[in-house]
């Protein structure tokens, strides 16, 4: 049996878990602070952009990856 | 479009890449090229000149209905995005240009669920990448207003490393706030948009193949469209969603870039 397709999604959907679980954490932290001393709300979520952005900032590589030419084998 | 995309031969066609580039309207083969797409842009310019326009033609002390709608979002907008991340005076000095951005990409992005239009025109990277560049072109005019030559030194040197360390940190910092800032801000934009046209379409042509395909031959499974379309209303709620938080998040990390440009090291 042949199996034809791309494997640049999968590659996606493997990088994706990582930066996933990344930004939840972030994300779950950061309510976690603003419970704690809800009168930092405004710098605590800059800081959870610039965490995100940085996170999130792995997968958008992985998506580049699917465009770079590689020489083919 | 969702005729177009599920054609007559009866098979199922899902959504492809190609709905970004439809067939030129005027002048093909010239740069000046207009398709669909770029219509929609322009009309999109147009409609948000005349909204801003009109909202402020004739201000109030105690606003009109329009005025006063117009001036909640705006507001929020700054109180939010700018001034919770810049500061009060800071803030006034990149104000204009955060606002503009917030407001284009949001009136760009919510072309993708306006019926009749369906297509987010941020989704073609031609216009996260200027909008990329002009956040990328601010912050380091910030930095360099503020901080002179020190700005260059301060974000690729951050203070405490020891000095064997900086031959790593050095071109790292660099790659990270010079290369893959103003990269990621156009492929964030680029690829939501892009992922949630996908799905929509997907939703309806499924919708339209069940129902006209599979039904019409009297197959019950057709009844797999009511799913599909209950999914594709609840995505086009996420996607108005979606389009609101990406154009907050852009210009959020305009703001908080420029801020990283200026601050004072500790």
């Amino acid at each position: 049996m042949n199996i034809v397709g791309q494997l640049a999604p999968l590659a996606f959907g493997l990088a994706v878990i990582g930066s996933g679980i990344g930004v939840g954490y972030v994300i779950g932290k950061t309510i976690e602070s603003v419970a704690r001393q809800p009168e930092l709300q405004g710098r605590l979520q800059s800081l959870m952009f610039i965490g995100i952005a940085l996170t999130e900032a792995l997968c958008f590589i992985a998506i580049a990856v699917a465009f770079i030419p590689f020489p083919k084998p | 479009m969702i005729a177009a995309a599920s054609s007559d031969d009866g098979g199922f066609h899902g959504p492809s890449i190609d709905d970004f580039f439809p067939p030129a309207l005027l002048f093909p083969g010239t740069p000046f090229e207009l398709n669909r797409v770029m219509l929609i842009r322009l009309l999109v310019v147009v409609l948000l000149i005349l909204i801003c326009w009109l909202a402020t033609r004739r201000m109030k002390i105690v606003p009109g209905r329009g005025q006063a709608a117009f001036e909640a979002v705006f507001m929020f907008a700054r109180k939010n995005i700018i001034y919770d991340t810049l500061g009060e005076e800071r803030g006034r000095k990149y104000e204009p240009i955060i606002i503009t951005m917030f407001f284009l990409i949001l009136s760009m992005n919510l072309t993708g669920t306006i019926p009749g239009l369906q297509i987010a025109t941020t989704a073609l990277i031609g216009l996260p990448i200027v909008l990329a560049l002009i956040s990328w072109v601010t912050f380091i005019y910030a930095g360099m207003r503020e901080k002179g030559f020190r700005f260059w030194k301060d974000s690729v040197m951050p203070s405490g490393v020891p000095g064997w360390l900086l031959v790593f940190i050095v071109p790292l910092e660099f790659l990270s706030t010079f290369i893959v800032r103003p990269v990621t801000l156009t492929l964030r934009l680029t690829m939501n948009m892009i992922a949630g046209h996908m799905l929509l379409v997907l939703c309806f042509t499924a919708t339209q193949f069940f129902f006209f395909t599979v039904l019409a031959s009297g197959n019950l499974l057709g009844l797999l469209g009511f799913g599909s379309f209950a999914f594709g209303i609840a995505f086009t709620v996420l996607e108005l969603f979606i389009a609101a938080l990406q154009a907050y998040v852009f210009a959020v990390l305009t703001a908080i870039y420029i801020q990283l440009a200026v601050a004072e090291e500790h």
